[in-house]
């Protein structure tokens, strides 16, 4: 994998690949062509008759081709860090949340945000808005306004929107333009003073909890607010049992739902936090190995659309501190692909599977051009390899900070190369 | 537009409390004795002595210019005896009920009492409790029937007929008594009515009255006739129905862009008071060819001066019986 890939404009043969597209269930060896920043031709049997003329080769080695990964939760620390270790993810586009300082919640910043990422070249970057102003849960922010700017989906991050009226209007309103409704799943009187789930494990910590239930009755609650306004919601990392079934009661009913979950939710449980190692200290707390199995079972059913990162860059002074003092958060950006890929090795999941939910559900969410390998679409593509192993390990990440929950942990699925718009972004260095 | 009076006296009912129910006849009508009224007042001597010896009692909750001048001067022009009863100053001051207040006025024998009251049903509370007939002058989001009557006058004068027409009613349909006895007035004379407003405020199943419901200007002034844009309060923004008044303004506000999208000749419509820059530009609530909001206010006198003289007609007849 040596080569390198010039001018954007000139025409790129991927041979030698597997091609996974999960929108057309594609799944074969063959080749695609990029011209300049377009996707141009795809196949299996595409360069059966050699490479057009004047085009670079990249030979894939057999090893997987996939459109880059649409990450549609990612809290934004550095900017050029953040984008770095997104390429070195595999991640093409990604989407972050509005508790950026200042918060997204007017015209300027949602355009701010667009232009400085579109300037760094990496990946693209796409921005919530607020729902309310100053994510303080009191008055609606634009939303119309925010949508026309660029905003792809509204969200007060993790302030849940406590305030069951303004949940109403939020949906509501948002419904006139059709705009999606993100709210952090958590009833905050609940988890007031919590720092992980309620339980045995708190208890033996002395650590406060948070009950599992704080999740459901918020989930139930914006459920029933969706029904009732027709808006559109959806709930970000689940991670219990019951909050899925209400969404999966929800999306029976024909409420205009979806949810995502997080690789911690799936892969992790609260033993993780070991003796108070606050790497493992979350938003969502991570909950106990019941509820970790109904993430996967609900990965597998069909009521978990979509998997996002959940990137959440803290730096070293807010982690080393006493667990209850430590700030929530993880980051995500370089684990997405291989702990996702763990739903495939573990046999959960097809590779197809895996993929639309990391590629083509997230885009098809947020309305975004990307998640397939389509003629005339951006040549946003991913090549790794599935089975490469490799060993998590927070000092070397490529994100600024280090907080890794799966930091020390055995994965397998390495990313081999990155492209944006027909660039090279990140190649794997042998 | 003959007028019969032994018609008018079947056809008239006993109260006006609200549009919904009413029979196209009956609304004719009252549009056909308005027309009488409009030609009346815009001679010099506009004066008759029609109501002469009736006593007519505005009793006024809510403040209001336009809607107590206008019925102050259709008494005054038919020669009754009228007071405005000023709730601020009266025993409603001090703590007396609306049924106390109404058995009160009642025992003073009026003839018509004119009521406007924050509350739905208010005006129909009262008409179960007094002798004299009941005009609702506005209750709560309830009906407002003369606005709706006065409306239908001016659309008609214009363009000859209402049956037919697309009607776009905009803005905050939820909390509007104009809009809900517009939708009924409009739908029962054979027009095909749309809301136009933020999800925020159409009120629920709001279909079920028969109107199109959109989220967009652009798509439901589409084709229509009409444009009726109604007042937004400034206080719905406090309340979380929209974010801003520039948010309001830039999708839900008439401009000539949106206006763009309506029939070029369509006319554009509001109750008062305006709020310039809100719910409507300047320019086109300005446009003389195409705002007829000034020509809404006369026509809402002779509207006025229309149900004072049919619910005497009819008074007649309800005190013959007892």
């Amino acid at each position: 994998m040596a080569e390198t890939v010039g001018d954007p404009q000139d025409a790129v043969a991927y041979i030698n690949a597997r091609l996974l597209d999960p929108a057309t269930e594609l799944d074969a060896i063959g080749g695609l062509l990029t011209e300049g920043e377009v996707i141009a031709a795809v196949g299996d049997d595409l360069f059966r008759s050699g490479t057009p003329e004047g085009a670079a080769v990249v030979d894939c080695g057999g090893h997987c081709l996939a459109p880059g990964l649409v990450d549609m939760r990612v809290e934004l620390g550095n900017l050029a860090t953040s984008g770095r270790a997104a390429a070195g993810g595999g991640i093409t586009s990604m989407v972050s949340l509005p508790n950026s300082d200042p918060v997204a919640d007017n015209e300027a910043v949602v355009e701010f945000v667009a232009r400085r990422a579109r300037k760094l070249g990496l990946v693209k970057l796409y921005t919530y808005g607020a729902v309310t102003r100053g994510l303080a849960g009191s008055e609606l922010a634009e939303l119309g306004m925010l949508a026309d700017a660029g905003a792809v989906a509204f969200t007060d991050a993790t302030h849940a929107i406590a305030d069951a009226r303004l949940m109403r209007m939020a949906l509501s309103y948002g419904s006139t333009f059709g705009l999606l409704i993100v709210n952090h799943p958590e009833e905050p009187g609940l988890a007031e003073y919590g720092v992980m789930n309620d339980g045995e494990t708190a208890t033996r910590l002395g650590l406060a909890g948070i009950p599992r239930q704080a999740e459901v009755i918020m989930v139930e609650r914006d459920v029933h607010l969706a029904e009732l306004t027709g808006g559109r919601l959806h709930v970000p990392h689940v991670s219990t049992a019951d909050a899925l079934d209400a969404i999966s009661r929800g999306k029976q009913r024909g409420v205009n739902v979806t949810c995502d979950t997080a690789p911690p939710y799936f892969a992790l449980n609260e033993t993780a936090i070991g003796d108070y190692r606050t790497f493992a200290k979350l938003s969502p707390p991570l909950r106990n190995e019941d509820d970790r199995q109904a993430v996967v079972a609900g990965l597998k059913n069909g009521t978990i659309d979509v998997i996002a990162s959940d990137h959440v860059p803290r730096d070293e002074e807010s982690k080393r501190l006493p667990f209850a003092e430590a700030a929530a958060g993880g980051v995500g950006l370089n684990t997405l692909l291989p702990i996702s890929l763990e739903l495939y090795h573990n046999g959960h999941l097809g590779l197809l599977d895996v993929f639309r939910l990391i590629t083509q559900a997230p885009a098809d969410l947020l309305n975004l051009p990307a998640g397939r390998l389509e003629v005339g679409r951006p040549a946003d593509l991913l090549v790794f390899d599935p089975d490469r192993g490799w060993k998590v390990d927070a000092k070397t990440l490529l994100s600024q900070a280090k907080n890794s929950p799966f930091d020390r942990r055995p994965v397998q699925g390495t990313v081999l190369r990155t492209v944006v718009d027909g660039r090279n972004i990140y190649q794997l260095e042998d | 537009m003959g007028v019969d009076d032994s018609y008018q006296t079947r056809f008239s009912p006993r109260h006006l409390l609200g549009i919904e129910g009413l029979s196209p006849d009956q609304i004719t009508v009252f549009l056909n004795k308005s027309e009488n009224y409009v030609e009346q007042n815009r001679r010099v001597d506009k004066a008759t002595q029609l109501l002469h010896g009736r006593t007519i009692i505005n009793l006024f909750y809510e403040d209001s210019t336009r809607t107590l001048t206008s019925f102050e001067l259709a008494g005054k022009r038919l020669g009754g005896d009228l007071i405005n009863m000023n709730v601020d100053t009266s025993s409603v001051k001090k703590g007396e009920t609306l049924i106390d207040t109404a058995m009160t006025l009642n025992a003073m024998h009026p003839d018509i009492l004119v009521v406007r009251h924050p509350h739905a049903g208010a005006a129909k509370l009262l008409s179960e409790k007094v002798n004299c007939a009941v005009i609702n002058g506005g209750d709560g989001n309830h009906e407002h029937p003369t606005q709706a009557l006065l409306d239908a006058l001016t659309i008609r004068r214009r363009l000859g007929g209402l049956s037919g027409l697309t009607v776009a009613i905009c803005g905050d349909i939820l909390h509007s008594r104009v809009a809900k006895s517009n939708i009924h007035l409009l739908l029962t004379m054979g027009a095909r009515v749309r809301v136009i407003a933020p999800k925020t405020l159409i009120p629920p199943a709001a279909e079920r009255l028969g109107v199109e419901v959109f989220h967009c200007m652009e798509d439901g002034l589409k084709d229509c006739d009409i444009v009726m844009m109604l007042r937004l309060q400034r206080e719905r923004m406090t309340r979380n129905f929209f974010p801003s008044i520039r948010e309001y303004f830039r999708y839900f506000g008439l401009d000539y862009n949106k206006l763009s999208h309506a029939k070029p000749d369509a006319l554009i419509m509001h109750p008062g008071p305006m709020n310039r820059g809100v719910e409507i530009d300047t320019e086109v609530a300005d446009d003389v060819g195409r705002s007829v909001i000034r020509e809404q206010v006369e026509m809402g006198v002779a509207v006025r001066m229309a149900c004072l003289d049919l619910l005497t007609i009819n008074l007649d007849s309800g005190e013959r019986r007892a």
